[in-house]
């Protein structure tokens, strides 16, 4: 008796399972800092051309493929051409180094979750030094919130060459991510199914709990009118299109084989068409309002540190000059500034290096991605709201959610051509092939726990995934409407959901999307080549020059605007690596500008 | 130069004040010690204004101070001399010694003394260790409560427990339904196995005559004996 293939039990945990992959940490992270740096509100205007150009039809074209041939990657286009099977097992590997990276950030978000149970949050305050005098020393010259990421959590080495030891804290968590995940993959989609539900839903109700927090903290507004107000002068810049079309590539997740697998499990009546649609505006839509509550917080952020650099210069003038408390604030200060200068001139001089020029502007222009925006920006500004532990339990139970969700696709791109394949499947049931790769990951996994870690992190997120996956989507494309036959792929189409693609669709894939996919890889293969040697970025517990390595360039500190985060100097490898450089009036950029899948 | 100490014995006035006013001239004395008070950032609307009563009480609680880290009873508080007073409020204060000769306490034995005594000063007064500053003198921040066992490993501990126990649970019950699975299709399976060859008493039934096996003629003959309804 021939087992026939699981399926989804009803279309909506199809969908739940596409919008949990879809919607990941990307929407939290990468696109608030793109609609910040290419012209506020007015990138709306690329996102949206790009999303109707690429991203739907593509999404429509992996999922159909899924679901016609109804097996995973490999699977798939070996039967759309014996000779691109290679296609597939591209997507597998792809996704295979995706898994290894990603689960590590779900192991730092259940760090931070499992530490917002106490009071005050570890990360409020700075640690005490030995002598119990004032704060530890590294703590103070940066802030509670970055000491607490770079040298709590992570325990970061000054470079990658320094591999340092395991930190088993790190090591427990990322082995819990796993055990996660294996729980929701264990039974193929009769668990998956069930656990979509769940990860779909709770980031959208903690993005409401945030939305509503965050427009009601005191100075969210700043943050909105900043983020909305059009530049509509970056829409010349090219790079606000190139950004644009690889964030809706990269925030669908195409080329991964996830979708195609996810497809696989449905029944072959099933209207793809529509849910591809609703898929692409829900990720987009999710985007925008993620990037909603991440102005707010923003604002909110800026506001605070600006109102205490006001506070810190009050506080400064009215000791030097032993003023009364409350003769100077927020609205007299600059008049009252004028008048101390004109009436004791030496001894404002003397103070002048101290008093801080506080700018709004200044706290807003700090655009930041990545992990620094999840981990240090957020937690930065939750721990200035009242009941900070609910938020923040809040906060990073969602970055799980979004986490796993991801995860769950990953894996499924893995395991669903290994269960496709009869000489795997008939030998081993599902459940050892599972926890067979979820084993492997995660002892692979163990090297972004070291104190290099995260710089090995970076490499992979910068570089894993990017380029093959504009090949991989390219090919897909060029194989279903080229090699296999626009024809024959409208009439599958037309058995299956029982009407025609439109001119539209096919326009998209034939002409459209190809020539978007290969001038973006193009340009990244030209941006790659120009660049030269490879960089990364590493955080120097010491600020101070480090001696004897040959060519080293150290950053003018006092350019760096108060959240910076990385002094730099250069690594003496003539190899691959040596720390980027800062370029002067380029904001702060903690992941550089290649995405990845996150 | 404002003289505030009023000394219980008038013989004292003239030298305390002369102190007074040469410490108050030159105030990077050594021994003399700088103090800022901030009360309304301390206590906002129930800010108390400073006037001579609350500098009486300081006075009176650094002598207090100097009593106990001393332990002898020398220290009045016509000792202690506050000068400069500004409208920040922040003055300075130094402690005199009248056994000997009207000279300057020095600087380390006030230290210590105000160190040791830094809770009930402010206390007295309401404020904190960053309201109530006394410039020279660090304070000992305390460390922060830490529970025996870190908090995080207890959360830990309780999700790795529940999602190890679900891990288990689905793979054992899939074991059994995988057993049941198997014991059915072997059952099944010996069942088509007797379906397949159908025996009468040891005789294959295509081998019968289906039509006389049916038929048993002792009990039809004793049905014709009712008669029909």
């Amino acid at each position: 008796m021939e087992k026939s293939r699981p399926l989804w039990d009803n279309p909506l945990q199809f969908v739940f399972a596409c919008i949990s992959y879809a919607v990941g940490l990307g929407n939290v992270w990468r696109f608030p800092y793109l609609c910040q740096m290419y012209g506020g509100g007015g990138f709306l205007i690329p996102y949206l051309i790009m999303l109707i150009a690429e991203g739907m039809p593509l999404l429509y074209l992996e999922l159909a493929v899924g679901q016609r041939m109804r097996q995973g990657s490999i699977g798939a286009w070996k039967i759309i051409s014996p000779y691109l099977c290679g296609v597939g097992v591209a997507s597998v590997v792809v996704s295979f180094f995706l898994s290894m990276y990603y689960n590590v950030i779900n192991a730092w978000a259940f760090w931070y979750l499992f530490h917002s149970f106490q009071d005050p949050l570890p990360w409020a305050t700075c640690p005490l030094n030995s002598n119990r005098t004032g704060y530890e020393e590294e703590c103070e010259k940066t802030s509670s919130t970055q000491y607490f990421w770079y040298r709590q959590t992570l325990n970061i080495a000054p470079s990658l060459e320094a591999s340092g030891s395991v930190q088993w804290e790190q090591a427990l968590c990322l082995t819990l991510a796993w055990l996660v995940v294996y729980l929701c993959i264990l039974r193929g989609t009769a668990s998956t199914g069930k656990v979509v539900y769940v990860t779909a839903s709770l980031p959208y109700c903690v993005l409401i709990i945030y939305l509503i927090r965050g427009l009601t903290l005191h100075g969210a507004v700043n943050g909105l009118v900043y983020m909305f107000t059009p530049k509509l002068e970056q829409l010349s810049n090219p790079k606000t299109w190139i950004s644009a079309a690889t964030q809706i590539f990269f925030s669908l997740g195409l080329g991964f084989g996830s979708l195609i697998a996810f497809a696989s499990y449905n029944e072959p009546s099933n209207n793809c068409q529509r849910h591809a649609v609703i898929v692409s505006l829900i990720n987009s839509t999710t985007s925008i309002f993620a990037s909603i509550v991440t102005f707010s917080i923003y604002g909110f952020k800026a506001t605070f540190n600006y109102e205490s650099c006001i506070n810190k210069v009050i506080l400064l003038l009215l000791n030097a000059f032993d003023l009364e408390e409350g003769s100077l604030t927020a609205d007299n200060l600059n008049e009252m500034k004028d008048h101390l200068m004109a009436t004791y001139p030496q001894e404002y001089a003397q103070l002048m290096p101290q008093i801080k020029n506080c700018s709004l502007e200044a706290e807003l222009d700090t655009a930041v991605q990545g992990t620094g925006l999840a981990f240090i920006v957020y937690s930065e500004a939750i721990k200035n709201m009242e009941v900070p532990q609910l938020y923040s339990v809040l906060y990073f139970f969602m970055l799980l959610m979004l986490g796993i969700g991801s995860m769950l696709g990953n894996t499924a791109a893995i395991l669903t051509p290994l269960t496709d394949s009869r000489v795997i499947a008939s030998r081993f049931p599902k459940e050892v092939i599972s926890g067979v790769v979820c084993f492997m990951n995660c002892i692979i996994g163990l090297i972004f726990t070291m104190e290099a870690g995260n710089y090995w992190f970076d490499i992979f997120n910068d570089y894993a995934a990017t380029l093959s996956l504009l090949l991989i989507v390219l090919v897909e494309t060029i194989a279903v409407c080229y090699i296999y036959g626009i024809r024959r792929f409208e009439k599958d189409l037309y058995t299956m959901i029982g009407c025609k693609p439109n001119w539209y669709w096919k326009i998209m894939w034939a002409f459209v999307s190809p020539l978007l996919i290969i001038s973006l890889f193009i340009f990244y293969l030209t941006d790659y080549i120009l660049t030269g040697t490879l960089q990364y970025q590493a955080w120097d517990a010491t600020q101070v020059n480090v001696l004897g390595l040959g060519f080293f360039s150290v950053l003018n500190l006092s350019s760096c605007k108060d959240t910076s985060f990385f002094p730099n100097y250069t690594v003496p490898q003539s190899g691959l690596l040596e720390v980027r450089s800062w370029n002067q009036g380029h904001p702060l950029i903690l992941w550089k500008g290649k995405p990845g899948k996150t | 130069m404002q003289c505030l100490s009023f000394p219980l014995h008038p013989g004292n006035c003239t030298a305390l004040c002369t102190t007074a006013v040469r410490v108050c001239s030159s105030p990077d004395a050594q021994n003399a010690f700088k103090v800022r008070i901030s009360i309304k950032t301390a206590l906002g609307d129930n800010a108390y204004a400073w006037d001579a009563n609350e500098e009486y009480l300081f006075r009176a609680m650094v002598a207090f101070a100097m009593r106990r880290y001393s332990s002898k009873s020398t220290t009045q508080i016509s000792n202690v001399l506050l000068c400069n007073v500004t409208d920040r409020v922040s003055f300075w204060f130094v402690v005199t010694d009248s056994s000997k000769n009207v000279t300057t306490v020095p600087g380390s034995e006030v230290e210590a003394a105000i160190r040791m005594n830094r809770n009930r000063i402010n206390n007295a007064f309401l404020l904190s260790d960053k309201t109530l500053q006394f410039l020279k003198i660090t304070s000992t921040l305390s460390p922060p409560v830490e529970p025996s066992t870190p908090v995080w490993i207890i959360v830990f501990g309780v999700v790795l427990c529940l999602i190890v126990a679900g891990i288990v649970f689905l793979i054992v019950s899939g074991i059994q339904k995988h057993k049941k699975k198997n014991k059915e299709s072997t059952e099944r399976e010996n069942l088509e196995e007797k379906v397949e060859v159908t025996l009468e008493n040891g005789i294959p039934c295509e081998a019968l005559d289906l039509k006389a096996g049916h038929i048993n003629g002792v009990f039809a003959a004793e049905d014709e004996r009712f008669t029909s309804l």
